[in-house]
């Protein structure tokens, strides 16, 4: 009598015991599942990164992308900013003409040459334009578009060029400023991807 | 506005500076204090206002402690900011 008891009770056991078991299996499963999501998303989640194309070689628009350049870094933002086409002149030191193709010459010769020599989008009048913008900046203490550049170098905001806009133009990296990397449309995408702000200017 | 004394570390003189100056100016002063102090930020720049709230909302290691506007001998508008480093 007593061992027919047992012998129920034991195989009652052993059944929880199993059940125990396979739920404990397909919660682990579970788990694990949900922490590869996990780690899917965070890989995915913006970064505090700001990543800029500058397209333009207006004075103008290049200051605006200097002023959110070097604010966003100021705010604890990663900033890239990546020069393309007209862009890549606020990034010249120099002009060089050596060893170039005819066709290469007249950009480099045609283009302007660093942030001092960028021509306004709109009232430049030849010059007469960005002179008195500089002259109005400079009397309300507005900083001018080369210390925002080295604004910006100072707070470690990462300068791309472009390699073929680069080749289209005929710059070499040795008439662009030191320090500047260059790069291609994955250079940029990889930051862009993992930005929270993207620009296009 | 609340008027109680906040134990200020560090002074920052911004007047005459314009957008991004007194953010990046106050950055590197931020960064020079410890965890916990305050930095007291004075401005004329009337954009000031919204740009410390916004860099307050976006990072997270920095909080707006207060806000405050009042007038020099002058006449001139001041915006004085008061922000504590969190991390």
């Amino acid at each position: 009598m007593t061992a027919a008891i047992l012998e129920r009770e034991s195989a009652t056991l052993n059944g929880t015991a199993e059940e125990f078991r396979e739920r404990m299996q397909s919660l682990e499963a579970r788990l694990h599942d949900l922490e590869a999501q996990v780690r899917e998303l965070k890989e995915r989640a913006p970064e505090s990164r700001v990543s800029i194309v500058v397209m333009s070689g207006d004075l103008d628009r290049v200051l605006a992308a200097f002023v959110i350049a070097t604010g966003a870094a100021a705010m604890g933002f990663q900033v890239s900013m990546f020069f393309t086409f007209w862009g890549l002149s606020a990034l010249r030191k120099n002009r060089k003409l050596r060893g170039k193709r005819w066709l290469e010459k007249a950009f480099t010769l045609l283009t302007p040459v660093g942030a001092e020599n960028l021509a306004l989008s709109k009232l430049n009048f030849a010059g007469l334009g960005k002179m008195l913008l500089r002259k109005q900046m400079r009397e309300r203490q507005i900083s001018s578009l080369s210390e925002l550049m080295q604004l910006a170098r100072d707070l470690g905001v990462r300068f791309v060029a472009c390699q073929m806009s680069m080749d289209v133009m005929g710059i070499t990296a040795e008439e662009l400023l030191p320090g500047v990397e260059t790069g291609g449309v994955a250079t940029f995408l990889a930051d862009a991807a993992k930005s929270q702000v993207t620009l296009f200017i | 506005m609340s008027a109680e004394p906040i134990d200020v570390k560090q002074e920052l003189d911004v007047r005459g500076a314009k957008c991004p100056i007194p953010i990046i100016k106050a950055r590197q002063e931020i960064n020079r204090l410890q965890v916990g102090e305050v930095l007291r930020v004075v401005a004329t720049d009337p954009g000031s206002v919204n740009d410390f709230k916004g860099w307050a909302q976006t990072a997270k290691n920095i909080e707006l402690v207060r806000q405050e506007e009042t007038t020099d001998s002058s006449g001139q508008r001041l915006f004085i900011h008061y922000l504590r480093r969190l991390a």
